[in-house]
């Protein structure tokens, strides 16, 4: 973490501009502590750590040189060449990542998301204060082809984008798209939360790009690249779906023939809420049947080492919050004994001016003399502590976002859940038109010469459940499918996971200790100074 | 600033009582210990005196005694030397549960440490009388003495006449016009005036921002500890050795510690928010009791130049009394020549002391700053060497996990 060493002009000279210190700005909680203190970080322009760490730690100054990526990418305030500044209010940069490795294996080299523009929605402009909505640039370029693509898109987009992707890709880990913020449009216009919705923006377009699956999706490509308005089938709405399925309820009831059952294309989505009533009917008794054990159901969850899984993810989930709870507070205690320190600073260099001001005797001035030399440290330390801080956050950022990435799990979990209840609810659909045959059949055939009606209606039913077994077929391939999904990416979970910890903690640890070790030197040097009074 | 333990150079060699060794007076104030019951509990300490004076009973003795002792030293020195900066006593504690916190009773047993060495090493307070009751009576001729004192007996009947006239003086102003009271018009004290108030302020920002940082450290000490236990949980859920790293990172940061070895472990911010409260915090607060020892001895000055002022007028009207009954050649006359010669003994006398206490006070003032210079010097010192000191133990204690986590190579352990 301590790379490029040899950065010249990083000894820090005593910054003696005391009135630079913005004490009075700093954020009470996490969340913007992140925002401003990676902007102080990145506006005081200095990152302490890349100077050679001080003679006591000479010897081990070599371990702390890590692969020239790493370094890179987390000390990018310097170094404005690989464009990857942590969240610059600039437009056209991109975002940093610290997997670099697997962002140099994805489909895009890049994806920014800038100049937000207020744009008026024709149709609700009579309202006041209605219809009026913000817009963002999205710049991105595949690694592959090097041309810029460039569109316009609003949020109303993104959660399109969100919701196409989670019906084409079931069963993976899906990137949590950030909030819809059912705010009054007074609150939607104030640009910090402009600007939160953009930072949020870019980062999950870029998580969605660093997926290796979903980065790779037409979904995605089509989101980015396409020119004008968003060519991606909208999110009906409950309205249109309940119309939707009260036009096809009467059929579904009175079984005219296939249309009233799950065709196979169906089967391979989950059932929607107003449009497949009869369909969420039965899979709820299905549920139910499961949960109350009646018959067994024909196909189980019976992957022992997936249930292993799913417990050890809600372990996880549970542990994640508990550190990433404590991580904030972490953070703000090192906020606050930053703050502190500098407001002792500032009572010092108050002291050092009144003594000098008003100085009758000689041991005035060497009184206000060291005064100074205490306040002086006391800020640099509090500014040490500042960036220790925006590093840490960087570090500890990390457990949140694994946290969200939690969600993720629980829907491709659910999906699997609910691929499999359909596939039940076919087959017990199936096995009850097997038994409504048998019994037209028996009855049928107690009449001398058949009867017609009975065996029309036989046949009827045997055509049903031609369509039944396929859709069945589908519903089986689609459960299958998922779990495949699940388990390659909770594989591909634990992996980056494993990468991802290891890299935090080193980092995390590295960070503390460098600090540490700046601020030994800026009070051992004070405290050689006045060691004649000891 | 003198260190109470230490002992000053040569002493050892030479035989207390011979005239050739040079005159050393050391005080101790040690071992705290608690003694009553409930309401009426309180701290003794004992005082250790070390000494090769004459005046004194021998070359060592041993008292115990309470904080109101020290009280009635501090008062009894207020009432006798007018015009010196008496060295301040630690605050009486107002919440009855911290009085018996380990925390309190040690700043306060520093303190009043300090306090009697600063007497004992002071020009004219270490030949006080009441000193010397203080530092060699036994407890019971003590708490004698210190009953004595208290209430309005504490102030003797002349005092009291003074109090009188005070207030008889101060309506005679108010009727004849005169309300202002009456101030010394020298510009150079007027400058040290303003000068002690306002360094009041700063030094009293100074403390409350260094009480604030002790705090912090403890919730800095405190949330390490707790995102310790975290992490810890967190690496269960891992397997192996990534899982191992977590666990030694956790333990890592709830101690901070390496080389302790007793039961109880303690966090090195934690520690340090200890030696911040007693050798940077304390000291701050000790000088802002200075500079409020300072104003008192304004009040005394002030009251010492009215005084003076008003005798030399009372005195003056008596004078041209008495010029008047002389003329007059009055048989009143034997008698006013009488009250007049005392009254201008008295004037005399008050301007005396007056002047006594303006010269004591310029003495006292170089006396002042010096000795700050010197006690803030050393408290920037420990401040800073603590500072360093902790640093380098959290430096140390996250560098020794490095090599463990490098060791732990990506996505190949687990």
């Amino acid at each position: 973490m301590m790379g490029l060493e040899t950065h010249p002009g990083f000894g820090s000279p005593p910054r003696e501009e005391m009135e630079s210190l913005a004490l009075s700005d700093t954020p009470s909680d996490y969340r913007s502590a992140m925002s401003s203190s990676l902007s102080a970080a990145a506006a005081d322009g200095g990152d302490p750590l890349l100077s050679p760490p001080g003679p006591l730690s000479g010897a081990s100054s070599s371990s702390f040189l890590d692969p020239p990526s790493y370094a890179d990418v987390v000390f990018s305030p310097l170094d404005g060449q690989n464009g990857a500044a942590p969240d610059r209010p600039s437009p056209c940069r991109g975002i940093s990542f610290p997997r670099s490795d697997r962002a140099a294996a994805s489909e895009y080299a890049r994806i920014a998301v800038s100049d937000p523009q207020k744009e008026q929605d024709a149709v609700n402009a009579l309202v006041p204060g209605g219809g009026a909505y913000f817009t963002y640039l999205i710049t991105s370029r595949t690694r592959a082809g090097g041309v810029e693509f460039r569109v316009r898109r609003r949020f109303r987009d993104v959660v399109t984008l969100a919701d196409r992707l989670a019906e084409a890709y079931r069963g993976f880990f899906i990137p949590p798209r950030p909030d819809k913020n059912v705010v009054e449009s007074q609150v939607m216009q104030k640009h910090e939360f402009v600007e939160q919705r953009r930072s949020a923006l870019e980062k999950y377009l870029w998580k969605l790009g660093v997926h290796p699956v979903i980065g790779k999706s037409d979904e995605l490509r089509v989101f980015l690249q396409a020119p004008g308005k968003l060519p991606l089938p909208t999110s009906t709405d409950m309205a249109s779906r309940m119309l939707d399925g009260a036009v096809r309820l009467p059929k579904q009831l009175f079984g005219e023939g296939p249309a009233g059952y799950v065709t196979p294309q169906d089967a391979v989505q989950p059932a929607k809420g107003g449009r497949d009533l009869l369909r969420i009917f039965k899979e709820l008794k299905q549920s139910v049947t499961n949960d109350w054990g009646g018959a067994k159901p024909p196909v189980v969850e019976e992957d022992k080492e997936f249930l292993e899984r799913k417990y050890k993810m809600q372990d996880l989930e549970q542990q994640l919050s508990t550190a990433s709870k404590q991580a904030e507070a972490l953070v703000k205690a090192q906020q606050d004994i930053g703050e502190t320190m500098g407001e002792l600073g500032l009572a010092f260099i108050k002291l050092n001016k009144f003594e000098n001001d008003e100085a009758v005797y000689i041991s005035q001035r060497v009184r206000a003399a060291d005064a100074k030399r205490v306040a002086t440290a006391a800020v640099k330390a509090s500014r040490l502590y500042r960036e220790l801080n925006a590093q840490t956050v960087k570090h500890l950022d990390i457990l949140h976002e694994y946290l969200g990435l939690m969600l993720a799990v629980h829907s491709a979990f659910s999906d699997r859940a609910s691929a499999l209840l359909t596939v039940q609810t076919l087959m017990s659909d199936l096995s009850s038109l097997h038994t409504r045959i048998e019994k037209l059949e028996v009855a049928s055939s107690k009449i001398f010469g058949g009867d017609r009606s009975r065996m029309r209606k036989v046949e009827e039913l045997k055509e049903t459940i031609r369509v039944t077994e396929d859709a069945k077929c589908c519903a089986l391939r689609e459960y299958e499918r998922i779990k495949e999904n699940n388990r390659s990416e909770l594989e591909r979970l634990d992996r980056e996971r494993h990468d991802d910890f290891l890299s935090m903690l080193k980092g995390f640890v590295k960070n503390q200790a460098g600090y540490a070790e700046k601020l030994a030197n800026v009070w051992a040097a004070v405290a050689e100074e006045t060691s004649g009074y000891a | 600033m003198i260190s109470p333990q230490r002992s000053p150079p040569g002493s050892s060699s030479q035989s207390p009582r011979s005239p050739s060794a040079p005159p050393f007076l050391s005080v101790t104030v040690t071992d705290p210990v608690k003694l009553g019951n409930g309401v009426q509990a309180y701290i003794s300490y004992r005082v250790i005196t070390k000494t090769n004076l004459p005046e004194y009973q021998g070359p060592e003795k041993i008292v115990i005694r309470r904080y109101s002792d020290f009280v009635w030293l501090h008062d009894r020195l207020a009432e006798k030397y007018k015009g010196i900066f008496i060295p301040p006593l630690p605050e009486k504690s107002a919440v009855e549960k911290f009085r018996f916190s380990a925390e309190f009773i040690e700043m306060r047993r520093q303190a009043l440490d300090i306090f009697i060495n600063r007497i004992a090493s002071h020009p004219q307070l270490k030949q006080s009388e009441d000193l010397r009751t203080f530092l060699q009576e036994d407890e019971e001729t003590m708490e004698r003495a210190r009953f004595q004192e208290t209430g309005i007996f504490k102030k003797k009947p002349a005092d009291l006449i003074q109090i009188f006239k005070d207030v008889q003086s101060k309506v005679s102003d108010v009727v004849l016009g005169k309300e202002k009271p009456v101030e010394e018009s020298n510009p150079e004290y007027e400058k040290l005036k303003h000068y002690i108030f306002e360094l009041e302020d700063h030094l009293a920002e100074a403390q409350k921002q260094a009480y604030r940082l002790v705090k912090r450290h403890r919730e800095l000490g405190q949330s390490l500890s707790d995102f310790g236990k975290a992490i810890k949980l967190l690496g269960a859920c891992e397997g192996d050795s990534i899982g191992k790293v977590f666990s030694d990172l956790g333990s890592k940061s709830e101690l901070l510690s390496i080389k302790l070895q007793k039961e109880n472990d303690r966090n090195q911010l934690v520690m340090q928010a200890h030696n911040l409260l007693m050798n940077f915090e304390e000291p701050l607060k000790d000088y802002v009791r200075a500079v409020q020892s300072i104003k008192a001895t304004m009040v005394d000055r002030a009251n010492a130049f009215r005084q003076q002022c008003e005798l030399a007028e009372t005195t003056k009207l008596k004078e041209i009394n008495l010029d008047k009954l002389m003329l007059m050649r009055s048989e009143k006359a034997m008698e006013a020549e009488i009250e007049y010669k005392e009254l201008k003994a008295e004037s005399e006398e008050a301007t005396r002391r007056f002047e006594t206490i303006v010269k004591l006070m310029s003495e006292e003032m170089v006396r002042f700053q010096e000795q700050k210079t010197a006690d803030l010097g050393l408290a920037f010192h420990e401040f800073a060497k603590g500072q360093a000191k902790l640093a380098n133990e959290i430096a140390d204690a996250w560098r020794s996990l490095i090599p463990k986590i490098d060791a732990c190579s990506p996505s190949l352990c687990s």
